[in-house]
């Protein structure tokens, strides 16, 4: 008997402590964030009521979670970082963060989450700031549901919107990032899903990683960024439904792969932009239903890419369909639909019957000398273009897509 | 020089070349817009005619205007009337028809597929206005031409080759230089020998338009810097309109002195 009421005692003890919610308002007891924390043990939870509090360098090291009454305002005042987190377990939703401190030696953040696990950032209004969520050394935790702004300018005094550094098996999903530096930017971050998110009017990269492998990315959308989306030294990443527009500029790509190996491209859309894809060392890649529409270069081969397998995509209204400046190495295009094709099918079998070439004499002529781009769309162009597609002299002659499609790819 | 241009207007009409001219145009129009119904795209395939078709037709017709009504220039000679007003009446009789052919000829199927209602309304103008620019610029060099020889033959040839120097040629010699200089910085030249050819620089000018400009971005905002601009809008119509300026001129200067 005595053992049992020790039990009970024991749970009722227990689920009082962790049932215990501290409520933070103008008129409660408790007036500042600050003090809640203080006060709050493992298992509590903080709930914010709508107000404005300015208040930074909250530091939790405590497993609680944080939720806000219809987004509660927490003004940094320029000052610093708003909440820097080092704990596991922990819960965060619902409040509106604004004005995070500048600095040009400091990474200041909305968020900083570092070393933890297993958490939930949700729901969250983050506008004005520096780096809006930074995470590092953390796994198994999941950003959603989140808006991102700031009001940035110039790229050096410019933060990241979601930065991730040394992560594991995380989520990153349904967030909306515009007017950062990067959207979104991963550095060394592994088994890692995004999706759906849109990124946007960001000063450098919509979408930005290094040294991360394994990740998925897919229904994500990238749109009117600086300089597009810059992927590099990466291996197994898998990347399909995104949506690349409009990124237009002097060094603008809708996605850029450097140094990238055995990736997937699959029913993605560019669109618009000045490179659909700018490729470079990058090996084992296949580009399967893909549709590029309306860009400058569809695709931009660099040096040494090899084995890169281009087939069933669409390829609708380019200025140009390929450029590119090196031996074949094994790359195929193979079934692809092309607008300019001019070939005939007369089987049938929706496979045209002569071999379609998508680089064009002009294409290589402006890869040497980029000013001649003034010439684009100029009869004298259309006649060299011409002569060179008859009988092939500059451009790589075994480069060809042998079973142009006839018809668009679903 | 009203009646005279009424006359050479109204002659042209009843030879049904004008209607000829309108009516292609018209085909042209509903034909492309038929075949994709979108407006844009079929404005991209429009300029590619526009800037190849116009200029030659503008120089055949200004020539073989010229040279056809030859003897109704001598009875106009014989009265007293000034030799500019003569000339530039002709001159504008034949550039007005044609350029009136174009822009209704294109302007009423797009009217008709709902140009007001899309967005494409001042891509689509800007290309009526250089095409009629165009029309005006090669109709006159093709008059400056004709004066200057008496032998049709070497009239017909000269005028051809001038088409297709500027719409070939130039382009040709434009390139291979920009290639042989490619170690030097080429903006400045791009820019510069694409804006003294009238045929490069409206096309430049409607590709500009059509938001290709992506394009050019690549290559130093040096295109869209100047071509983007008021300034640089205002400097390159001024030149197409020097270029219609310059050789009417010519012909009033030329026609003064041609012992006829």
């Amino acid at each position: 008997m005595k053992k049992y009421l020790s039990i009970i005692s024991l749970m009722v003890f227990t689920l009082a402590v962790s049932a215990k919610q501290i409520v933070v308002c103008s008129s409660c007891s408790v007036k500042s964030i600050q003090k809640a924390i203080d006060l709050s043990t493992k298992g509590d939870e903080i709930l914010i009521k709508e107000g404005i509090y300015k208040e930074h360098d909250l530091v939790i090291t405590k497993q609680i979670s944080i939720k806000g009454e219809n987004h509660p305002t927490i003004d940094g005042e320029l000052l610093g970082t708003v909440f820097s987190i080092k704990t596991d377990s922990f819960l965060m939703s619902g409040l509106k963060i604004i004005n995070v401190g500048h600095s040009y030696t400091k990474d200041f953040a909305a968020v900083l989450v570092s070393k933890s696990k297993d958490f939930t950032i949700s729901d969250m209004i983050l506008e004005k700031v520096f780096f809006g969520f930074l995470i590092e050394k953390s796994k198994k935790g999941i950003i959603e549901n989140n808006f991102v702004s700031s009001e940035n300018t110039d790229e050096a005094g410019a933060g990241n919107g979601i930065h991730m550094w040394h992560c594991f098996d995380m989520t990153v999903r349904n967030n909306e990032v515009h007017n950062m530096r990067d959207g979104i930017y991963f550095e060394f971050v592994k088994r890692t899903v995004i999706y759906d998110n849109h990124s946007y009017h960001n000063i450098r990269y919509g979408l930005h990683f290094m040294f991360s492998n394994n990740n998925e990315y897919y229904r994500n959308k990238f749109e009117n960024n600086g300089a597009g989306v810059a992927v590099m030294f990466s291996k197994f990443i898998k990347m399909r439904d995104n949506k690349f527009i409009l990124n237009w500029g002097t060094a603008s790509y809708g996605l850029l792969l450097k140094e990238i190996y055995d990736a997937e491209i699959h029913n993605n859309t560019f669109s618009d932009n000045t490179i659909g894809i700018n490729i470079e060392g990058s090996t084992r890649i296949n580009y399967s239903h893909n549709t590029f529409k309306s860009n400058g270069w569809a695709i931009k081969v660099r040096g040494a890419c090899y084995k890169n397998n281009f087939s069933e995509n669409n390829f609708i209204q380019n200025a140009f369909d390929i450029a590119y400046n090196s031996k074949l190495n094994g790359n195929r295009f193979d079934k692809n639909y092309w607008t300019e094709y001019t070939g005939y099918d007369l089987d049938k079998d929706g496979v045209g019957d002569i071999p379609y070439r998508p680089v064009k004499l002009f294409s290589y002529v402006v890869n040497q000398t980029p000013e001649t781009i003034v010439l684009l769309r100029s009869l004298f162009v259309d006649i060299i273009n011409f002569s060179e597609k008859i009988s092939p002299v500059f451009t790589p002659d075994d480069l060809m897509d042998n079973a142009p499609s006839m018809f668009m790819i679903e | 020089m009203l009646k005279i241009l009424k006359y050479s207007f109204y002659d042209l009409m009843r030879s049904r070349w004008s209607y000829v001219y309108f009516f292609f145009y018209l085909i042209l129009g509903f034909v492309l817009l038929f075949l994709n119904n979108d407006v844009s795209k079929a404005i991209i395939t429009i300029m590619n005619i526009i800037l190849v078709l116009t200029p030659l037709i503008g120089t055949i017709f200004g020539v073989m205007y010229y040279y056809d009504s030859r003897e109704f220039t001598e009875l106009l000679l014989a009265q007293p009337l000034k030799r500019s007003t003569i000339f530039m009446g002709q001159y504008f009789g034949v550039a007005i028809s044609l350029a009136l052919s174009l822009v209704l000829g294109l302007g009423i199927p797009f009217a008709a597929y709902g140009l007001f209602q899309s967005s494409e309304i001042w891509n689509f103008s800007s290309l009526l206005v250089t095409g009629a620019f165009l029309t005006f610029i090669f109709v006159a060099l093709s008059y400056n031409l004709a004066l200057s020889y008496e032998n049709k033959i070497k009239g017909f040839g000269f005028a051809i080759l001038m088409w297709l120097f500027f719409a070939v040629i130039y382009d040709g010699i434009f390139l291979i230089l920009m290639m042989s200089f490619n170690d030097y910085p080429l903006d400045k030249m791009a820019l510069i020998g694409s804006s003294l050819n009238p045929i490069d620089l409206s096309r430049i000018l409607i590709i500009l338009k059509l938001d290709i400009s992506a394009l050019l971005g690549y290559t130093g905002a040096v295109f869209k810097n100047f071509f983007g601009t008021m300034s640089g809008m205002v400097t390159s119509f001024g030149l197409l309109v020097a270029w219609v300026v310059f050789p009417i001129w010519r012909i009033v200067g030329k026609s003064r002195k041609k012992d006829f």
